[in-house]
């Protein structure tokens, strides 16, 4: 067998191989696109490829659910919660890089144990203190524990970043009288943008991303988040809003996916990061 | 007697040190605080050490749960206080010690400066960690207690009391047969599933980069779009969609694939084998795309002379992956790919959007499918099982927190040189 036979042996595998892998990512995407147009509501009628499309039911979906209310809710909630991490964890990862203090140890030990540990093992704890200081059902509940539970790991991630740059610069600033409020506003956080950045879109994804602590703080319709809501809609009659939900999806799946790939690499970068040193 | 020794036993009363050292404001201020603490917390310190030992006494008027709740913050703002407390004798003992030894105390401005200085980490921790301790901290030693107790759904306010019972719940999820069972089938299945479903994930993930990071291979950045689409659509979707395209009777996976070729309905979501199946599947096809995307990278990094003098060497393709390619990828990702070793063994969305931890299985009260964490989630919110929830809840974090300290002993964020 020659070279250039085996060269062609080679590809023609890889290919197969790529087509097939490819073939697989995409059906169930395809699927749930066909569904959404399908005109029946059960599961059973959905087909990939409808026969007379439809968009009865994305509107539907506007005019019948809490749909929008819930995208609108998820939106807010993932934005303040991305806000509220960025500036927490900014701050304290600052704190933990730079100074010695009484209980930076144990502190960064904490941190290390805590963020191994899910934070939803301790729902039941988490729904009777929300429950005692009347934040049950609030959004404020919610984003205040996805805002704890972002922070060990975050932290670690930012901390990491922090460590690799040069501590000369910050003793140059002090020499020169600037004290250490402006050296981490002026010198340290304008060259930390791409961790901050990382951050911000991992405590955006996440909290859009949980189902479980949402449905558990949440309990009105008109509160509730995309994952919950959506979760109703395919748990609570199987298969008869199938396709209602199918068009769910499809709005939640092409925006967030959008936004993934254009900034994929912050993401790659991100976990790399985070494993990587540590 | 030394005047380290007069001044920190002085400071038994908060302040008292300090005056005796003659830092007037320093004392004063002190024992202000040491008053309003006293003033805030007195009776709230009272009711909530007496409720947590005690977990009430009569009913209905005492709730076990909210006394715990209570006992449980109450035993932090002690710990905040006597941390206080310490710091106010330190402080007069180092003051005191400075004056046996001849030394200037700090003037006031001096103060000022040092608490300013000492102070900025503690500032800029501050709003951080109580945050922390609210919502993560606090949650978790609340479980720790409750493992202790036996709330359960007859046993829970405010019509009955709670109460302490030692190790009972643990002894009994080792010795009663149906929670021995159902925790060493639950355990098992969770050791299993982190295993094959994370070394498949990384396994097709190293695949298809190698294959795809062929330089014959055109339409690269195409393919590579669409085959990490899993990754970028939000996880809950993909796992509601599945569980459509599973399904028993109407799932296209039976009805429009396996159907064609005369294969007869398989039982995705009734037979939990054929769950186990599905699932590893779903966490394949979730999972490989971030192994994928960072392969790529450490492929595009590796020098071509490698494989160059590899060739020269006579060395086949095979022989190249196997001594060049593999290491590098797995000597470089090792860290990360434990990483989603430890994020499968709590996976909690997989298992539970799928098929809620099912199908039920006969003699256990856990689903066929379900890891200790989705279990633990069911019997609080299911079963209402709550203190042997927090025992199951308790051994996984003692699981966690063994392997997160003999990561610790690795790494190197502890060194501190080089700080302020």
């Amino acid at each position: 067998m020659s070279i250039k036979t085996a060269r062609r042996i080679r590809l023609t595998l890889s290919y197969l191989v790529l087509l097939s892998a490819i073939a697989i990512v995409i059906y169930p995407i395809l699927w749930v696109i066909g569904s959404s147009f399908n005109p029946g509501n059960t599961l059973s009628s959905s087909t990939i490829i409808p026969e007379n499309a439809t968009l009865t039911h994305y509107k539907k979906l506007f005019a019948e659910t809490d749909y929008l209310i819930w995208y609108w809710n998820t939106l807010k909630i993932c934005f303040i919660t991305m806000v509220l991490s960025v500036i927490f964890i900014g701050l304290t990862a600052y704190a933990f890089s730079r100074y010695k203090f009484v209980g930076r140890k144990n502190g960064l030990l904490l941190f290390l144990i805590l963020q191994m540990i899910p934070q939803f093992v301790a729902i039941l704890a988490i729904y009777i203190l929300a429950y005692q200081v009347g934040l049950l059902d609030t959004h404020f509940a919610l984003i205040l524990v996805y805002v704890g539970g972002l922070i060990p790991m975050n932290t670690y991630l930012a901390k990491n970043y922090y460590d690799t740059i040069p501590k000369e610069l910050d003793e140059s600033a002090r020499i020169d009288g600037a004290g250490h409020f402006r050296i981490f506003w002026q010198i340290i956080l304008p060259l930390s943008k791409p961790i901050l950045a990382v951050i911000a879109l991992f405590s955006f994804i996440s909290p859009f991303a949980d189902f479980i602590l949402a449905s558990i703080l949440i309990s009105s319709d008109e509160k509730m988040t995309l994952a919950v809501g959506l979760f109703n809609m395919i748990k609570n009659e199987f298969g008869n809003s199938f396709t209602l939900f199918a068009a769910g999806s499809v709005l939640v799946a092409i925006p967030i996916g959008l936004l993934f790939l254009s900034l994929q690499r912050y993401f790659i970068s991100g976990l790399t990061a985070g494993g990587t040193k540590g | 007697m030394t005047h380290r020794k007069t001044a920190a036993l002085l400071s038994i009363i908060p302040g008292m040190g300090q005056f005796y050292n003659k830092q007037f404001v320093k004392g004063f201020a002190f024992l202000i605080l040491a008053a309003c603490y006293f003033i805030a917390f007195l009776d709230f310190l009272n009711i909530g050490l007496w409720g947590i030992v005690t977990l009430g006494t009569e009913v209905p008027r005492d709730h076990s749960i909210f006394l715990l709740v209570n006992g449980v913050i109450s035993i932090l703002v002690v710990g905040i206080g006597l941390g206080f407390y310490s710091f106010n004798i330190y402080d007069a003992f180092q003051n005191g010690k400075k004056r046996d030894n001849g030394l200037k105390l700090s003037t006031l401005k001096e103060q000022y400066h040092n608490v300013v200085d000492k102070g900025f980490p503690y500032l800029m921790v501050g709003p951080g960690f109580l945050l922390l301790i609210f919502v993560v901290i606090f949650p978790i030693i609340f479980m720790l207690l409750l493992a202790f107790t036996n709330y359960n759904l007859y046993n829970s306010p405010p019509a009955k009391l709670v109460d302490w019972v030692g190790f009972k719940n643990f002894i009994e999820i080792f010795s009663l047969d149906i929670w021995r069972e159902t925790f060493i089938s639950v355990f098992a299945w969770t050791i299993i599933w982190t295993f094959t479903a994370t070394t498949l994930q990384v396994s097709v993930g190293i695949f298809l980069a190698v294959v795809l990071n062929q330089k014959e291979i055109k339409f690269k950045g195409l393919i590579r779009t669409l085959l990490i689409l899993p990754w970028a659509v939000p996880a809950f979707v993909s796992i509601l969609i599945f569980s459509g395209l599973f399904n028993d009777t109407f799932g296209a996976i039976n009805q429009s694939i396996l159907a064609p070729f005369g294969i007869d309905s398989i039982p995705w979501m009734t037979d939990p084998f054929y769950t186990k199946i599905a699932l590893i599947f779903i966490q394949s096809w979730l999972g490989f795309p971030f192994i994928m995307a960072m392969t790529t990278g450490v492929l595009q990094s590796i020098p071509g002379e490698l494989y160059e003098a590899a060739t020269v060497d006579g060395a086949s393709n095979l022989d190249k992956f196997r001594k060049i390619t593999l290491p590098m990828i797995l000597f470089t990702t090792a860290p990360i790919l434990i990483t989603q070793y430890t994020f499968n063994f709590n996976n909690f969305n997989v298992i539970y959007l799928f098929n809620n931890g099912g199908p039920a299985v006969a003699d256990q009260n856990a689903g066929g499918t379900d890891i200790l964490i989705s279990w633990i989630y069911n019997l609080t919110m299911t079963s209402a099982q709550y203190s042997k929830a927090a025992a199951v809840t308790v051994l996984l974090s003692l699981i966690i927190v063994s392997l997160a300290l003999w990561q610790f002993r690795k790494t190197k964020s502890f060194k501190d040189e080089g700080m302020i």
